[in-house]
């Protein structure tokens, strides 16, 4: 089948999809982003968490025709013209990333968060992010750098 | 195509050993532009999947895949047939064939292959290949693999290695003794980035194959024999690495997307899904731990007898070097005269396991920090100060007879981890998200106990036992664009603990320059040794600075001739050669001109021995890091389950070469050690893998994981380069039994088996 989404701004129109292609099979192997990862593949590690139409979902548990019609955006489209998203930033320069597999999923869901919630608790931090899986930092980077990429959205 | 690991960056920020400059790789892995192992691609690529054994032990009958080849869009199905050179693998003995031929001896045992146009045209072929299988009876109570009427795995038997260690009076008594049995389950490393690989046939009828993985030259060495190819045609590349852990130093898609790339002369990309990687590589050993110390009255340790076996599963793997590190160091950092230690590894038609970190320590620790909380009380002596009473010092021999010949800081790190400050107590209307169980609103702290547990260990670093354990790095110094730029280029996998960051430290700290390249890692170079036994800051490091010394020693040798002065005198800073007080006597632009100063060496750390094969005496060991942890926790007595509500710990790492990295080893580390005690388990039960995916196989979340504060110190070891002692493993050791020992605190429990499951709190 043709799939016609809006990715990050660009429309992608892709043929001769499977109907059993997830979104994140489709965008990573047919729209060339592979930034959304699969660690799982069954919704549990949050490494594909992409936005569809505003709201965070594991892109590895959306069939790719759920998203025709409709607007994502993945890690690939945090960044603006300026250079990073604060939430990025914030990842590298607390020492956030190691492996960084699960680094995408876990910027959709801060920058998520920080939209909701600019100045959130350690336990809304917490909260939030419970439904990503990181094997190498512990978290406690990670707190860091979505206390900080907060601390900065607040000053600018 | 898409296949650098990205590593072919300058950093950002200037930064030399002891500073924390930011990972070249970080920008790439927040963007999603670092190319990991599964986001190869190629224009013309086919995929590739496994067929395995649903059975725990069979006899191949025959093999059709007449249905498999007919459906659309199938290239090729490969089976044992099709393996041109030896069709035997394995990290230390070449045991596990690349596909199964007459027998299968796990669940999950590779038997065929099959490449096809989609991946789900592979996996449905795949279920079209007819394997008849007759049922074997299967070994799968590793503490029955060594009975007489076992049925043998391999031949001629089940044991893989037996180690019995003594040292000291093997009769002796002591007036206080206490003793336990306890029981590990089988750990899985979880590395986030499945298994991945792509292989691409070369025109010289050889193959490159990028790959995420943590040795490419042992790698290539094992798939040189089994495709039957010379060193030159099997060209290795580390593609990007989501995590490690130990579960990537076997062969998982190589041999497999080799086969089929040289079969289809098409490249193969082979990436498993989540449950496929529970079958596709190994896990920790579970063990069975049986100890008994003897002891003064004042709690002074006398004896310790011990025996530990550890289910090895279907094939060697690493289990005699795990049996290795269990037997030699599972006592634990602890002055102890009189040992006797028996460690076995044993085959079974379990899933085969292997390295994963802390490598034969973290079960140990278990029982012999369990035991030593069961002295202290027994004697009636604090918990911590029995550790330091017992704990080794510098000097002091170990139950190998080897001089510990740098800082033990048992007792210190033991002083400063009881020292931190406590978390503040539970309120009186505590945050459900505080609680064990959290938003499942099981408690609103009714039934809670708070308990405290302490853990000490120690855990060697770098290969032992007289292995020829070496690095090799090959540093280039030249102008560009008028900058000098150096390129490190070794073949040390980056597995997401920061080794490419610490190598442009030490660059920039040896040459003086501030642009350094990390040049993508392959087999183009030599070997650069196992990213493991927490060795590659020590080793590798090593081996940049001494490719760095080299090249050094050109450009001042050049300099000096044209300078008319002597080559001691000079030093290179910021691109200029200075003299002794500092004084700039020339660019470094003007001596090298337009030549590239190139320099290969490789570094090997002090030997270590063989241990005596009768009484399992000797010098072992490089080197040992010492870690300790407090745990608090808050358990739910009536329900059994359990918040981690503070992990705190100290460790000495030598040098911090990049002191933040240094800390998030540590807070990693401990995360797994805290997994393995409270969630982490793969469940097998006669042999068959019951939970082969994160629904069903946990590991922690940031809700389950407590904030941390870390302490690090630094006593140098003299014999290391800067003197760093390493870092990864130990906070995975100790975590783990603090935590137990914590809930244990809280609940009164014995608990002797981990992980802890609310049933053994609450006795249901």
């Amino acid at each position: 089948m043709r799939i016609t989404t809006t990715v990050n701004g660009t429309v992608h129109e892709v043929d001769d999809v499977w109907p059993g292609e997830s979104l994140l099979y489709v965008l990573r192997e047919r729209m060339g982003l592979p930034g959304s990862k699969n660690a799982c593949e069954q919704g549990e590690c949050g490494s594909c968490t992409v936005y569809l139409d505003g709201e965070p979902v594991c892109s590895c548990l959306v069939a790719a025709g759920q998203a025709i019609g409709r607007e994502v955006t993945t890690v690939e489209g945090l960044a603006g013209d300026g250079g990073l998203h604060p939430v990025q930033e914030a990842f590298v320069e607390a020492g956030a990333v190691q492996c960084g597999f699960c680094t995408p999923g876990l910027l959709v869901a801060a920058h998520d968060l920080l939209e909701r919630v600019p100045d959130p608790s350690d336990l809304e931090i917490r909260e939030a992010l419970a439904g990503n899986l990181c094997r190498c930092t512990g978290y406690e980077k990670i707190l860091d750098a979505v206390r900080l990429a907060a601390a900065r959205q607040a000053q600018s | 195509m898409s296949t650098d690991a990205g590593t072919r960056t300058t950093a950002p920020t200037s930064g030399r050993i002891g500073d924390s400059p930011l990972r070249p790789d970080g920008t790439l892995k927040v963007t999603g532009e670092f190319a990991y192992a599964s986001d190869l691609w190629h224009d013309d690529m086919v995929w590739g999947v496994t067929l395995r054994s649903p059975h725990p032990h069979a006899r191949i009958r025959g093999i059709d895949v007449t249905e498999a080849l007919a459906v659309p869009g199938v290239s090729a199905v490969l089976t044992a047939d099709d393996v041109p050179g030896e069709n035997a693998v394995g990290l230390e003995h070449a045991d596990q064939p690349v596909l199964a031929s007459e027998f299968v001896r796990y669940e999950g045992e590779p038997v065929a292959l099959v490449a096809a146009d989609h991946p789900d045209t592979a996996r449905r072929a795949a279920k079209r290949i007819r394997v008849d299988y007759e049922v074997l009876p299967a070994v799968t109570d590793p503490r029955r693999a060594m009975d007489d009427d076992a049925p043998p795995v391999h031949r001629p038997g089940n044991l893989v290695r037996h180690l019995h260690l003594q040292r000291g009076d093997q009769a002796a008594t002591a007036p206080v003794v206490v003793s336990l049995d306890l029981e590990v389950g089988m750990q899985d490393q979880a590395f986030l980035g499945p298994e991945s690989g792509l292989a691409v046939p070369a025109e010289d009828g050889g193959v490159d194959l990028y790959v995420a993985t943590q040795w490419l030259h042992v790698d290539q060495r094992q798939m040189c024999l089994a495709l039957g190819m010379p060193p030159e045609k099997v060209r290795l590349h580390l593609a990007g690495v989501g995590g490690a852990f130990g579960g990537r130093e076997d062969l998982s898609v190589h041999v497999h997307a080799c086969l089929l790339a040289l079969r289809t002369r098409k490249p193969v990309k082979m990436s498993y899904g989540r449950e496929e990687s529970f079958f596709g590589h190994v896990h920790r050993h579970p063990a069975w731990l049986t100890y008994e110390f003897g002891a003064e009255r004042d709690g002074t340790l006398v004896y310790a007898r011990a025996r530990l076996l550890f289910d090895g599963g279907a094939y060697a793997s690493s289990t005699a070097a795990v049996v290795g590190n269990g037997g030699t160091l599972g006592l634990g950092p602890y002055r102890i005269p009189n040992v006797t230690v028996d460690a076995y590894g044993v085959f079974t038609n379990n899933p085969p396991c292997g390295a994963m970190r802390g490598f034969g320590c973290v079960q140990a620790a278990f029982a012999h920090e369990a035991l030593m909380d069961e002295l202290a009380d027994t004697v009636g002596v604090d918990r911590v100060a029995i550790r330091q009473l017992n704990g080794m010092r510098e000097g002091d021999l170990n139950i190998t007879g080897q001089v510990i010949d740098s800082a033990a800081p048992v007792a210190e790190l033991l002083e400063i981890v009881s020292g931190l400050p406590m978390p503040p107590e539970r309120s009186a209307d505590p945050d459900l998200r505080s609680l064990p169980g959290a938003v499942g609103n099981t408690t609103h702290g009714e039934g809670v106990v708070r308990g405290v547990g302490y853990a000490v260990t120690y855990k060697n670093i770098g290969f032992s036992e007289g292995f020829d354990d070496y690095s090799t790095a090959r540093v280039r110094l030249e102008m560009t664009g008028g900058e000098a730029v150096a390129t490190v280029h070794t073949a040390a996998a980056e597995v997401g603990q920061g080794l490419i960051t610490v190598e442009q430290q030490i660059c920039r700290t040896e040459l003086g320059v501030e642009r350094v390249v990390v040049h993508p890692k392959n087999t183009a170079v030599g070997s650069g040794g196992s990213t493991s036994a927490s060795r590659q800051t020590y080793v590798t490091g090593g081996a940049v600075k001494a490719a760095c010394e080299a090249v050094r020693a050109v450009v001042l040798d050049r300099a000096a001739l044209r300078l008319g002065r002597d080559a001691a005198e000079l030093r290179l800073d910021g691109e200029k050669i200075v003299g002794a007080s500092g004084e700039v006597l020339a660019g470094l632009a003007e001596v090298l001109g337009a030549d590239a100063v190139e320099e290969t060496r490789e570094y090997r750390h002090r030997p270590t021995h063989a241990i005596d094969p009768v009484t399992g005496q000797g010098d072992a060991h490089v080197q040992f890091a010492f870690s300790a942890h407090r745990a608090v926790v808050d358990v739910d007595v009536e329900l059994g389950l359990v918040k981690v509500v503070a992990l705190d710990t100290a460790q000495d790492v030598g040098k911090a070469i990049n002191p933040d990295a240094v800390v998030g080893q540590i807070h990693g580390g401990s995360a797994q050690g805290m997994g393995l005690a409270l969630m982490e388990e793969i469940v097998v039960t006669d042999g068959h893998v019951r939970n082969p995916s994160f629904t069903d196989y946990l590991i922690p979340t940031i809700l389950d994981m407590p904030p941390m504060q870390v302490q690090v110190l630094e006593y140098a070891d003299p014999h290391a380069p800067y003197g760093v002692r390493g870092v990864g493993e130990p906070p995975t050791i100790s975590s783990g039994p603090a935590v137990a020992a914590a809930v244990r605190a809280a609940c009164g429990k014995a608990l002797r088996r981990v992980p802890i499951r609310p049933e053994h709190i609450t006795g249901t």
